[in-house]
């Protein structure tokens, strides 16, 4: 199988640790995986503001960029999400609906596609995990504490295999963190007190590390620490699980 | 045209084609330990569950405690002796505003939520249960049932001008989520179950 | 109140108080919390949902029919029904029967419909006195405001200025802020108010087609003394709160207040069938947008609500705004995709006060998508034209620069050299992000030149 690596652009241009990581986390799994070169962007943060009928140059350079894919994965679940919901063609929808049945999440690619059951990794620290609502709500990468439903999780199955890792409870295990999209600007207050309570939450419960599949979760959540002068970090779970004391550095 | 007109014109232009009405048969309740239940439900949500074998020891455990109130009225004719009996509908119902305590009679109670079920033709006046101050129900234990699902089986089709779920005292938590017993109706239920 | 702002501004206001939003959230939490409790006894609790929102599918389907299937049963038990094009017909109506009788005085118990519909100014401004016979929506009414949400009205205020709100008009003492004193005056002070009102308007929780009865539920008993002391019992009902069977109520009546405050079922669930002998009982059934709603496709399954409330307790954003920064009668989640119904213009920004989550579609007791309308309100507020200027166009090169290769990766490479060789540039006031939080580090290269280097392609 081939593997297109899609890497929300954020994570491109700021985060490319978290990108190298997944890339190489896929390559030690044995998948024959390469990246686009040319790809940009999913559309979201038009779409979530309301203009998604802007999106259709994001749509056609998606299409043309992982057309030729079995799989397309990507470590971000709001990028993922938004694919899978709103990918169009205006020239072949059943292509776009091709490819809407092919984009998986890093950590859904992992448990339910390659059946990952073990990894060579530690990472010997307290870790929050932190539920990104897109991926846990959207993807059902967990069971969320809305429903009367059995629990289960993909992203803690993975960080079990993790040697050493500790994860911490939280008081609101799925709360959402006040990112967003555009909300994280255009409702500066409320998204940075949402995102105050979330740290606050990770802080009283001891945690050395925040990770989450989604980083612009950790982006706001990091920009909150800083500003606090807090000594725990975020890192995103590609990095985890890739062994993050193997790496290179970007 | 009506608004009546204008409304349904709308309404029925708008509506979306037609969604099957699901079966509901399916929904029912546990009919293990159902009067423990009931018992357990209703003293968490603040009432008060005595359980006798006959209205002989309800009349005996009544006979300290209608010393507590001033006017004291009942609709059961077996207690009818022992205070004022209310057996028809009254034509003002605000004579009733200083009834101290009331004793009705239901044939229904719910297990998952602790309520009993009171309609018109045994409160004869509607506002009794609301308006006394404390308020006692006799039920007997067999006709307590699991969930609202057996309930709404046993009240069937049969008519009514009015009929009510009584869930525990009146309350109130709008005072910064503070549980108060006792906002307008009754400040406390107590429910004699008959087994 | 509010005047011409939006959400976004009056959240800032509401967050100037942290002590106080952090005493909001966790209030409405532990609400959350309750509930989840109750329903986590209830094994079946999501056929549940699944069965309460296919019955409301149904009903929004056959909606005519059970219309007048209930009118025709109520009427043949002596109720008399009455039809309300608007806002300003409902209270017409309200204040015809008013007259007629010769009344001057009604007590009313909880009712969100008649809120939409500003009744109690059109009635005072008519000379009816109105009193609100639920404890919060009298400490807002006493306070002269709008309640902040649809199952707790002052949820918002803290016991200290209920206190003196009490103090104030009606003669407790002073500093008194004891819920158990202030419920107890309440009490007293509204026994006078149902003894002496001979009308009386309640709310309808569920009406039902097959046998024409509807059902009012609350935990104070407010509305039942109300009704059966009144004259004439007025019942002020959305066209959408018809269900088709009694048994229904079943289903209903076991999710409602579970969703609600976390109670298996509230104090008093009184089932309204006949008017009393020699006393009236009316129904008036309320249209005011609900059926245009019902011809949106997109937004039609906001009219299954059940008006619970578990949205309002479960939104992260809510919760830390309060329910006046929605400048709706009905806030939070639901109000922002019912409210851009009746008015896009003036609340275009109420589906934007979101951040998608999804919490509310998932405690939500009859399904409704609510988080994927808040994404479609979005689209056709923008379509319509109520989008700020200045988005517009941000978003325009937006799409500009990120429909293209080339464009994005020269934009992010500026991008990060900016902020690397002059990070004064973004790190300053203008930038909202930077007001409290700090940007991302500038890495030295993005991922796709590290690729290039170290994968060769």
């Amino acid at each position: 199988m081939k593997v297109g690596l899609f890497i929300p652009c954020y994570v491109d241009q700021f985060y490319p640790g978290a990108a190298i990581a997944t890339l190489q986390l896929l390559e030690k799994l044995g998948v024959d995986v390469s990246y686009p070169p040319n790809q940009t962007c999913c559309g979201q943060p038009m779409a979530n503001s309301g203009f998604e009928h802007l999106t259709g140059s994001c749509n056609r350079l998606f299409i043309k960029n992982f057309a030729d894919f079995d799989y397309i994965v990507c470590p971000s679940g709001s990028c993922v999400l938004h694919i899978k919901h709103h990918l169009h063609s205006e020239n072949n929808e059943a292509e776009a609906a091709a490819m809407r049945g092919k984009v998986y999440e890093l950590v859904e690619f992992m448990t339910d596609i390659l059946k990952v059951k073990t990894l060579n990794a530690e990472f010997p620290f307290k870790v929050g995990l932190h539920q990104s609502c897109h991926g846990q709500r959207g993807l059902y990468l967990s069971q969320m504490t809305e429903l009367v439903a059995p629990a289960f999780s993909k992203p803690r199955q993975l960080l079990n295999m993790v040697k050493d890792l500790e994860i911490m409870p939280l008081d609101r295990p799925d709360e959402c963190c006040g990112f967003g999209g555009t909300f994280c600007v255009a409702e500066e207050a409320v998204s940075v007190k949402m995102g105050q309570d979330r740290v606050t939450d990770h802080l009283n419960n001891g945690v050395d590390y925040i990770t989450s599949p989604d980083l612009s979760c950790l982006m706001h959540m990091e920009g909150i620490l800083h500003r606090r002068g807090s000594k725990v970090k975020v890192i995103h779970i590609a990095e985890i699980l890739n062994g993050k004391r193997n790496q290179d550095k970007p | 045209m009506s608004s009546r007109g204008k409304i349904l014109a709308t309404v029925s232009k708008n509506q979306p084609a037609y969604s099957q009405l699901p079966d509901i048969s399916f929904l029912k309740g546990d009919d293990d330990n159902t009067v423990a239940r009931f018992i357990d439900t209703l003293t968490t949500i603040g009432g008060k569950v005595i359980l006798v074998e006959t209205i002989a020891d309800v009349r005996f455990l009544l006979l300290d405690e209608l010393n507590n109130h001033a006017r004291k009225v009942t609709t059961v004719p077996l207690l009818g002796d022992m205070m004022e009996m209310v057996n028809k509908r009254l034509h003002d119902p605000h004579t009733m505003e200083n009834i101290d305590y009331a004793v009705i009679e239901a044939d229904l109670a719910v297990a998952e939520n602790g309520a009993v079920w009171v309609t018109e033709d045994k409160l004869f006046t509607r506002v009794l249960p609301f308006i006394t101050q404390h308020l006692a129900v006799i039920v007997k234990a067999g006709n307590v049932v699991p969930t609202m699902h057996e309930a709404y089986q046993k009240i069937g089709d049969s008519t009514y001008g009015f009929g009510t779920f009584i869930a525990g005292p009146s309350k109130t938590a709008d005072i910064e989520q503070s549980l108060v017993l006792g906002a307008h109706g009754a400040r406390s239920l107590t429910v004699f179950l008959l087994s | 109140m509010t005047g011409n702002k939006d959400h976004a501004a009056l959240a800032e206001v509401f967050n100037k108080d942290e002590n106080r939003v952090d005493w909001h959230d966790e209030t409405l939490w532990f609400i959350r919390k309750k509930r989840d409790l109750a329903v986590k006894k209830i094994d079946n609790w999501e056929e549940l949902r699944e069965t309460a929102s296919q019955i409301k599918n149904n009903v929004l389907s056959n909606l005519s029919n059970y219309l007048q299937e209930f009118e025709a049963k109520a009427s043949a038990n002596g109720v008399i029904v009455h039809w309300a094009a608007d806002a300003a017909e409902h209270n017409r109506i309200v204040l015809d029967l008013l007259k007629q009788q010769g009344i001057t005085q009604m007590v009313k118990s909880k009712s969100m419909l008649t809120e939409e519909c500003h009744l109690n100014e059109h009635l005072e401004a008519n000379g009816i006195n109105v009193i609100d016979s639920d404890l919060g929506e009298r400490i807002v009414q006493l306070a002269k405001e709008m309640p902040s949400h649809i199952v707790l009205p002052c949820i918002h205020k803290k016991k200290e200025e209920i206190g003196e709100l009490f103090h104030e008009h009606l003669g407790t003492p002073a500093g008194n802020a004891d819920p158990q004193f202030l419920t107890e005056t309440a009490r007293q002070h509204l026994r006078d108010v149902f003894l002496t009102r001979r009308a009386a308007l309640t709310g309808v929780n569920f009406a039902i087609a097959e046998t024409g009865e509807f059902v009012v539920c609350t935990n104070e008993g407010n509305a039942d003394m109300g009704a059966h002391l009144a004259d004439i019992h007025i019942a002020s009902m959305g066209i959408e709160k018809i269900i088709p069977e009694r048994k229904h109520l079943s289903v209903f009546l076991r999710l409602l207040t579970r969703s609600a405050t976390g109670q298996p079922i509230t104090t008093y669930s009184s089932h309204f069938s006949k008017p009393r002998e020699g006393k009236e009982m009316h129904i008036i059934l309320v249209d005011n947008g609900r059926s245009i709603q019902l011809g949106r496709e997109d937004f039609r399954n906001s009219l299954k609500c059940i008006r619970c409330g578990a949205c309002m307790n479960t939104c992260p954003v809510y919760r830390r705004s309060g329910g006046h920064s929605y400048h709706y009668a009905i806030s939070g989640p639901i109000g922002a995709i019912l409210a851009p119904n009746l008015d896009m213009e003036k609340y275009a920004d109420l589906p934007f006060a979101s951040t998608l989550c999804g919490s509310c579609s998932n405690v939500c007791p009859v399904k409704i998508d609510i988080h994927d309308q808040l994404y479609k309100w979005r689209q056709v507020i923008v379509q319509k034209g109520y989008a700020p200027t200045a988005k517009k166009v941000s978003m325009q090169a937006m799409a500009n620069v990120l429909g293209s290769s080339w464009k994005y990766h020269v934009a992010g490479k500026a991008a990060r050299t900016v902020m690397h060789l002059a990070p004064f540039a973004v790190n300053n006031k203008f930038n909202p992000w930077y007001k409290h939080r700090d940007m991302p580090e500038v890495p030295e290269r993005s991922f796709g030149e590290w690729y290039k280097i170290n994968r060769n392609k």
